[in-house]
C-alpha cells in the first residue's frame, strides 16, 4: 500500500497551480464574470494536459489515470478555473479536437429522471453537448439547440442557458458507457469540490491571522480556532476520500468503485459546502461583499453539487450498498 | 496511489486469520461486567495466547518480545482483530500500548527486564495515574508531589479517572518533584499497587460501571530507582509514547463501527414504525448512508495517514483530526441506533425478544470518547495552532 501522493504526483499538480497562479490570479477573476468562453485560455489549459491526462500514451495522451486526474482537478477547483473542464475531460478520447482545446464539450446528466428545468453550463463556449442518459450517450452540436440565456446565473463564472427540448444528436455509447462517464464525471467533481474545501480553508485562516479585533488577531480566539480546525478534518476526510475512489478507479482499490465514488462526491461536497460557508462567516462583514472571494467558492460548490449525484443521492446510493453487504 | 495490501501483508493475513479464527471462539465470551476477578482473568488470559501465537506487543521491537511488524502489517493486524470480533481488552492497554513502551524507550535495562516481558505474557496489568482532580486537560498542573528521603520517594496526592486501578499491578504514575516548575518538574514512576499508603475508591461511571477509581496517595514510599528518565523529565518521557503512535490508534474501532451500521441496517428492517419496516423511511436510510460514507471517508485517513508515516518516517500531526473526527461521528452514530430503538432502548438488557446488543449502554460509554485523552476541545485548539498556526492559547 502507497496510497499518499508520490512526489511526480505533487509536482504535476504544482504545475497547474503555478499556470492558474499566473494565468487566472484569483483577483481577476470577477472580470470575467458572464464573459464568454476565453478560447485562448482553454488551449493552454488543454496544453498543461488537463484533457489528455487519461489518454493512453499509445493514442498521445499522458497515460496517467484517475488518482492524477483529482490532483490536477483539486487544483483547478481550488482556483475557481471556470469552463466545462469536467465534461471535455470525459470525452476527450472519445470526440476530436476535445483533447487539444480545439472543441470544446459541455454536457448534460440526465441519467436519473426529474422534472428539473434543462439547464446547459457554458452554451455560448462550447461546439458540442454530450448527453448522458440511462440508455446511452449522445451528442448533439449547439448550434442546433434553442437556448435562451438565463440572466442573472447563480455563480457569474458559470453562465447558463435553458434549453426547451433537446434534438436526437447522435448516439456515441451505449448504457454502460453512460453509467462510467457518469461515475467519472462524479469523481472528477469530487476532487473540484475538494478543492474547494481546501483553498476556503487556506484563505479562512489566512485572514484570521490577518484581521484583528479587541487588539489581537481574530484565530487567536477560540470560536475561530474551532471552525478551522473542523474545516480542516472535513479536508482532510475529502482528500483521503477522493485519493480512495480514484485508487480504486484505477484498479488499485480494496472497495467496490460505485461506493467509493459516492463516498468521495459526498464527503467532498459536504466538505466543499461548509468550508465554503464557514469561510463566509470567518470573514465576518467582507464575506457578504462581492468584490471579496469566499461567496464565489460557495456558488460554485452549488453548481458541482447538483451535477453527477447530490449529497443525497450519494448517502442513498451509499446506504444500498451497505445494507446488500450487511443483510444477513 | 494505491489501496491494495503486498503479498507479504497478505500472507501475515491469512496465518493471523487461521490462529483467530481457531482462538476466538475458544476464548468464550467475556465474563459479567462487575466481575473483576473473572475480567481480569478473561483479558490476561487473551493477552497470554496472542503472546503464546507471537502476536502480542505487535509494534513493539522484536528484541523486547515483539512482534516488530512493518506499519502495514500493524494495520491489517487491526482489521483482522475487528473482523474476527477478537475480545477487546482494556486491561491490557496501558501496559501494552503506553506503560511498555515508555520502558522501551526510556527505562533503564533493569527496569525493561522486570516489566517488558511480563506486561506481554498478560502476566502484568498497569494502570494510569495522571490525571487529578485540578488537573485533565491542563494535565501539567499536577500536585500530586514526591519528596527524596534517602533513596526512596514520599508520595502525597490525589489520582482520578485510573481505570482498572483495582485490579492494577504498577501504576504510570505522573508526581511533582519542583514545586516551583510547571512542565520542568513531573517526573514520571512505576508504582507497584501494593504498597503501603495507596487507598483506591470506586468512581461508579454514569454507567454505574467501576471501571474507574479515584487513588489516594499517602506517604506512599516508592524507591527513587523506579522512576524512569531523570528527575524533572517525566514531561517529555510522557511524549515518547507518542512516537510509538502511528495513527493506527483507531482502526479496529473503526472497522467495528462500519459493522455497526450494517448491523442497524438490519435491525432497521425488524422494527416496525407506522405500521411499516423502520428501514422502509427514506430519511432513515439516508442518514445511515451519510454515517456509513463518514466512517469509510475516516478510515480511508487512517490509511494516507499510515502511508505517509511509512513512506517518510515522520508522524504527522493527522493523529489528532483522526481521533476527533471518529470520536464525533461514533456518538453521532449511536445517537441514531438509540432513536432507532425507541422504547425497547429504555431497558438496558433485552426486552421483548428484542436484542438491543446494549446500544445505549454503548451511545453511553461513547460520550467518554470526546473527553478522555485530550478532549475534543483541546484537539481542536492542537489542530488550529500546530497545523494552521493560530496564536496559542494562554498557558
Amino acid at each position: 500500500m502507497e496510497f499518499c501522493v508520490s512526489e511526480d504526483q505533487a509536482a504535476l499538480r504544482a504545475g497547474i497551480a503555478e499556470f492558474c497562479e499566473g494565468r487566472l490570479p484569483l483577483s481577476t477573476l470577477l472580470e470575467l464574470c458572464q464573459a464568454p468562453l476565453d478560447r485562448a485560455l482553454w488551449s493552454e489549459i488543454a496544453e498543461l494536459g488537463v484533457f489528455s491526462l487519461r489518454i493512453p500514451e499509445a493514442k498521445g495522451g499522458l497515460g496517467l489515470g484517475m488518482a492524477e486526474g483529482v490532483l490536477v482537478f483539486a487544483e483547478l477547483g481550488s482556483r475557481l478555473v471556470p469552463g466545462p473542464l469536467v465534461w471535455s475531460s470525459l470525452v476527450a478520447s472519445l470526440l476530436p479536437g476535445v483533447e487539444a482545446g480545439t472543441h470544446v464539450v459541455t454536457g448534460l446528466d440526465r441519467i436519473r429522471a426529474s422534472s428539473d428545468p434543462i439547464l446547459v453550463e457554458h452554451l455560448d463556449g462550447s461546439d458540442i453537448l454530450v448527453v448522458l442518459e440511462a440508455g446511452g450517450v449522445r451528442t448533439i452540436a449547439t448550434s442546433d439547440l434553442k437556448a435562451t440565456p438565463i440572466e442573472t446565473p447563480l455563480d457569474p463564472l458559470t453562465p447558463l442557458h435553458l434549453v426547451d427540448s433537446l434534438p436526437t444528436g447522435e448516439k456515441i455509447g451505449d448504457g454502460v458507457m453512460s453509467r462510467k462517464l457518469r461515475a467519472e464525471g462524479a469523481l472528477l467533481t469530487a476532487a473540484l469540490q475538494l478543492g474547494i474545501a481546501e483553498a476556503t480553508l487556506q484563505h479562512a485562516s489566512e485572514y484570521a491571522l490577518k484581521r484583528e479585533q479587541f487588539n489581537r488577531p481574530i484565530g487567536s480566539f477560540q470560536a475561530i480556532k474551532h471552525f478551522l480546525a473542523d474545516m480542516l478534518t472535513r479536508r482532510e476526510q475529502a482528500s483521503a476520500a477522493v485519493y480512495a475512489a480514484a485508487a480504486t478507479a484505477d484498479g488499485r482499490g480494496v472497495d467496490e468503485p460505485e461506493r467509493a465514488v459516492a463516498v468521495a462526491k459526498l464527503i467532498a461536497g459536504e466538505a466543499a459546502h461548509k468550508n465554503a460557508r464557514q469561510c463566509i462567516q470567518i470573514y465576518g462583514g467582507m464575506g457578504y461583499v462581492w468584490e471579496v472571494v469566499p461567496h464565489l467558492y460557495l456558488k460554485r460548490e452549488l453548481v458541482l453539487e447538483s451535477v453527477f449525484g447530490t449529497m443525497d443521492e450519494c448517502a442513498d446510493l451509499v446506504a444500498e450498498l451497505l445494507a446488500s453487504r450487511a443483510a444477513p | 496511489m494505491d489501496l491494495r495490501y503486498s503479498e507479504s501483508d497478505q500472507a501475515f493475513r491469512a496465518e493471523l486469520r487461521s490462529f483467530l479464527e481457531r482462538a476466538v471462539p475458544e476464548h468464550g465470551s467475556p465474563p459479567f461486567r462487575h466481575d473483576w476477578e473473572a475480567r481480569r482473568a478473561f483479558d490476561t488470559g487473551w493477552q497470554r495466547k496472542l503472546f503464546d501465537a507471537g502476536y502480542a506487543g505487535i509494534n513493539w521491537p522484536k528484541e523486547y518480545g515483539g512482534r516488530g511488524a512493518s506499519l502495514m502489517e500493524e494495520l491489517v493486524y487491526y482489521e483482522e482483530m475487528a473482523h474476527a470480533n477478537a475480545p477487546y481488552v482494556p486491561i491490557n492497554f496501558v501496559g501494552t500500548r503506553h506503560g511498555g513502551p515508555t520502558l522501551i524507550a526510556e527505562g533503564t535495562e533493569a527496569q525493561k527486564a522486570a516489566h517488558l516481558a511480563p506486561i506481554l505474557r498478560g502476566d502484568e496489568v498497569w494502570c494510569q495515574g495522571f490525571s487529578e482532580p485540578t488537573a485533565g486537560s491542563d494535565l501539567a498542573a499536577l500536585r500530586t508531589s514526591a519528596v527524596r528521603d534517602g533513596d526512596h520517594y514520599v508520595v502525597n496526592g490525589q489520582k482520578i479517572w485510573t481505570s482498572f486501578a483495582h485490579c492494577a499491578d504498577f501504576c504510570e504514575l505522573l508526581v511533582r518533584t519542583d514545586p516551583d516548575s510547571k512542565h520542568r518538574g513531573i517526573s514520571w514512576i512505576i508504582m507497584p499497587m501494593d504498597l503501603e499508603g495507596i487507598e483506591i475508591r470506586p468512581l461508579p461511571t454514569l454507567l454505574g460501571e467501576s471501571d474507574f477509581s479515584e487513588m489516594f496517595l499517602e506517604d506512599v514510599r516508592i524507591p527513587v530507582s523506579n522512576r524512569v528518565g531523570e528527575e524533572n523529565d517525566g514531561w517529555r518521557v510522557t511524549n515518547v509514547t507518542l512516537r510509538f503512535e502511528r495513527g493506527t490508534a483507531w482502526a479496529s474501532d473503526i472497522i467495528l463501527l462500519q459493522q455497526m451500521l450494517g448491523n442497524l441496517c438490519n435491525l432497521a428492517k425488524r422494527i416496525t414504525r407506522d405500521g411499516a419496516a423502520a428501514w422502509d423511511d427514506r430519511a432513515l436510510r439516508r442518514e445511515i448512508g451519510h454515517l456509513s460514507a463518514e466512517v469509510d471517508a475516516i478510515w480511508a485517513m487512517v490509511k494516507l495517514q499510515v502511508s505517509e508515516l511509512a513512506k517518510t518516517g515522520v508522524p504527522g500531526l493527522g493523529g489528532s483530526v483522526i481521533k476527533l473526527a471518529f470520536t464525533e461521528l461514533n456518538q453521532r452514530i449511536h445517537e441514531l441506533a438509540t432513536r432507532l430503538l425507541g422504547r425497547a432502548g429504555l431497558s438496558r438488557d433485552d426486552v421483548a425478544g428484542l436484542p438491543n446488543e446494549q446500544i445505549v449502554d454503548k451511545y453511553l460509554n461513547t460520550l467518554s470518547l470526546t473527553i478522555a485523552a485530550g478532549s475534543s476541545q483541546i484537539q481542536r485548539n492542537i489542530i488550529s495552532e500546530r497545523m494552521l498556526g493560530m496564536p496559542k492559547e494562554p498557558r
